[in-house]
């Protein structure tokens, strides 16, 4: 810092009162209505997952029906996708951070942002109302696939609609990203002087500005035909419930990389800091994100090799699904060189980081089996998937998302967390959920079949080993909470560079100032992870 | 102690942001009703006797005054803007009526078209659509769907230049400051756009 200044008010101080931060235009405050919300879906999704492996201790019913099983995983998945993980990592630390992170005070449209807070809310709202009314929650998977989506009872026309408005938000938040990263960054700030995070959060915005709308016209013919019965996906009717699934999936496999990517970003940062060394390939990182993006598009088809499609598709669908797997491999051949002879320093978010490095490769190999298509005829629809999905989704963002939490808890809440008490946590997660996990990789590669609340007897102890999983994974997860709650209070104050990071919002104070900085930031030379030229440390 | 403020602020005003960010707007508006056009394509191709035979009963000379009407009302909207970057206040706000009627007179011709239909017993559970093949129903729930859909479009385009009317009286737009009216304007040619895609498909392919 060029002149040393008194600390100013921080951005929790500038105004107080609920309403200062429901109709709060600050990307700061917007973050962490986001991160409040956000949260409190992923522990009611968590709950309704411990049900399930609760159902699954033993064969036969134990807790719940097949109906209410049903119900059970839909809510799940649909909580965990829309209303956790695709908002989670942009609309939290996103929010939270780009702005820091490209040296300006806002997003581009501050309004549009809290409008879009207020979508998600909205949404959330309509998800949680198919508890209530009717015929309880949509029992269809969060997939909604049709015709019997059209067909059944349960509330699925909510459901839908609370996708719909979700996606909408998405959408919002994506725009804004791409004009903010556009016309916002540091007047020196190049594009190969953008933090990581930035790069992947940008992949992700265009993703999901061109591919969300595409299943919010989708969920409205569910709409349309669950209200006038047309049978535009039925095929008694002339319909083609064929065409359903590639709408769904020409949004839902890019919406993965939603999933992924900005998890990634958040990788990318901790990584370098933690090694104590410039990240390695740099520009290859950056590429390789909108390599994702764009490659991204055109592998939907995967997700329908069993259920019709000609042969010659099948097999392009097959190598491009192959092919996305370079861009991703790429990434994580460069975090592990950056690794190499570091000085490495063993903190929480380096172990969820090195967790989701491990994580997401077997969730990414796993993919290669269900990509490929003859391996595929045999694990559709088994436990293999399950597992593989939760592989990337939760072991690899997931994790991200988790290991960002401690990474940032300083800057975001002015505290530090305590280091061994969240060691602990993580180390509990790690193993309930690989204890939780690879047995259902096993188990679909013995068929057993997903989507089901009961199961024969030979599958019993890999099931009970899971469901065992499932609690100390749990526990973790509630021991990581209540130490960041405590820490709040008793944590020790954070300083601006608690970890040595190069990037700029690290220039600022820990909660940063209403307007993010308290002098102008410095945008480093060249690479943001040269630790060389880290300003901050050595001032 | 004073706050402070960068120079590359989000709260400053920027033009060319507030376009960028109208631009993609239209975009996911495009890939929304692109979905529905996928629809249609697939079962034009599958179906392409009923859906002649179905089209036949839509009205072409309906159709094609709207279709005029619209194209006029993005030429007046279209010059309003170089009104109002001209100084000319009240010829911009003249012109902004022209569009916002224009917008009326489609939504009232589509009305006496979608009447009709109703009229027919054309619309989903009505008994003479319940007595058409699958593949004519489709083609009717389609008209309807996307139309319908395209209708809504018209109303939101026509509320937003409201909206513009109202910055402009509250004199908030104006000749230095006029992105409002331009995002305005974008809109309502994407509006007209959607429909020169629409009437072709629904009214003239023979
Ligand atoms: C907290 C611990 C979790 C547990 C115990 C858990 C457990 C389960 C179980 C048992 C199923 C149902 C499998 C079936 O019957 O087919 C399931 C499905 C699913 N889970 Fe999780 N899960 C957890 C976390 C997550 C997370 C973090 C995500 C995503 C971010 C996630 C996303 C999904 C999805 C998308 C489905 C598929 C739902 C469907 O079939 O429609 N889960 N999970
Ligand atoms: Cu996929």
């Amino acid at each position: 810092m060029s002149v040393a200044l008194a600390q100013p008010e921080n951005f929790y101080q500038a105004k107080r009162g609920l309403f200062s931060w429901i109709f709060s235009t600050d990307h700061k405050r917007i973050g962490l209505l986001y991160f409040y919300a956000i949260i409190s879906f992923f522990l009611v999704a968590m709950a309704l997952g411990f049900l399930m492996r609760l159902e699954l201790i033993a064969p036969g019913e134990t807790v719940m029906g097949a109906k209410t099983y049903n119900q059970v995983f839909t809510l799940h998945g649909v909580i965990m996708i829309f209303l956790f993980l695709i908002p989670s990592v942009p609309a939290f630390f996103g929010n939270f951070l780009l702005p820091l992170m490209i040296g300006t005070d806002d997003v581009a449209f501050p309004k549009l942002n809290l409008f879009s807070w207020w979508l998600y809310v909205l949404g959330g709202i309509f998800a949680l109302l198919t508890l209530v009314v009717g015929d309880g929650p949509a029992d269809t998977g969060w997939t909604f696939y049709a015709p019997y989506s059209v067909k059944t009872g349960t509330n699925v026309t909510l459901a839908v609609l609370a996708a719909f408005i979700l996606g909408f938000s998405s959408i919002l938040t994506g725009l804004n990203f791409i004009v903010t990263i556009h016309r916002l960054r540091a007047p020196k700030m190049g594009w190969f002087q953008m933090p990581l995070f930035a790069w992947a959060l940008y992949a992700t915005a265009w993703i999901q500005l061109l591919a969300t709308p595409v299943i919010g016209i989708t969920l409205l013919m569910i709409i349309a035909e669950r209200v006038f019965g047309v049978g535009l996906f039925d095929p008694s009717l002339g319909g083609d419930p064929i065409l359903y699934q590639h709408l769904f999936w020409i949004y839902s496999h890019p919406a993965v990389y939603i999933m992924v990517l900005p998890g990634m970003g958040l990788i990318s940062e901790m990584i370098p800091t933690f090694a104590k060394r410039t990240i390695f390939g740099y520009k290859a990182i950056a590429y390789s994100s909108l390599a994702i993006a764009f490659i991204g598009y055109f592998v939907w088809g995967h997700h329908m090799f069993t259920s019709g499609m000609s042969g010659p598709a099948r097999v392009i669908f097959s190598v491009l699904t192959f092919l996305v797997a370079v861009p991703s491999a790429i990434k994580v051949f460069n975090w592990v060189a950056t690794l190499y002879k570091g000085a490495i320093d063993v903190k929480t978010p380096l172990l969820f980081s090195l967790a989701f490095i491990f994580q997401f490769l077997l969730g990414g190999l796993t993919g290669l089996v269900i990509g490929a298509l003859a391996t595929d005829i045999h694990l559709h629809d088994t436990y293999f998937v399950v597992g593989h999905f939760h592989y990337v989704m939760f072991g690899g963002a997931g994790f991200a998302f988790f290991g960002a939490l401690h990474y940032w808890y300083g800057k975001i809440w002015g505290k530090m967390y305590n280091e061994k008490r969240a060691q602990i946590a993580f180390w509990l997660m790690f193993i309930g959920f690989n204890t939780l996990y690879f047995p259902m990789l096993v188990l679909g590669l013995m068929g057993m079949p997903r989507r089901y609340y009961d199961y024969l007897e030979r599958f019993e102890t890999l099931n009970v080993i899971s469901t065992v999983g499932s609690w100390i994974l749990i526990t973790g997860i509630l021991l990581m909470i209540i130490n960041l709650i405590v820490s709040r209070k008793s944590g020790k104050v954070a300083p601006r560079n608690p970890w040595g990071g190069t990037t700029m919002e690290w220039q600022t104070p820990s909660p940063p100032p209403l307007h993010n900085f308290d002098a102008t930031p410095v945008v480093p030379e060249g690479n943001p992870y040269d630790h060389k030229n880290n300003i901050t440390e050595k001032a | 102690m004073e706050n402070f403020v960068l120079a590359n602020s989000g709260h400053n005003r920027d033009d060319e942001a507030s376009k960028f960010g109208m631009w993609l707007f239209l975009f996911t508006e495009l890939l929304l009703f692109g979905g529905l056009f996928l629809v249609y394509t697939i079962y034009r191709y599958l179906n392409s006797e009923a859906f002649l035979h179905a089209s036949y009963e839509l009205d072409v000379v309906m159709g094609t005054v709207n279709t005029v009407v619209l194209l006029t009302s993005s030429l007046t909207v279209a010059l309003s803007i170089t009104a109002l970057q001209k100084g000319n206040i009240k010829l911009t706000q003249g012109l902004l009526v022209a569009t916002i009627l224009f917008a009326l007179t489609f939504l009232v011709i589509k009305y006496f078209e979608w009447s009709a239909k109703f009229e027919h017993g054309l619309f989903p559970g009505m008994d003479h659509y319940d007595h058409l093949i699958p593949a004519e129903k489709m083609f009717f729930f389609l008209y309807f769907f996307m139309t319908g859909l395209h209708g809504l479009h018209v109303i939101v385009g026509g509320v937003l230049l409201g909206f513009v009317m109202w910055d402009i009286k509250k004199k908030k737009t104006t000749p230095d400051n006029f992105v409002y009216l331009e995002n305005g304007g974008l809109y309502w040619h994407l509006v007209d756009i959607i429909w020169i895609f629409l009437f072709p498909l629904f009214y003239l392919i023979h």
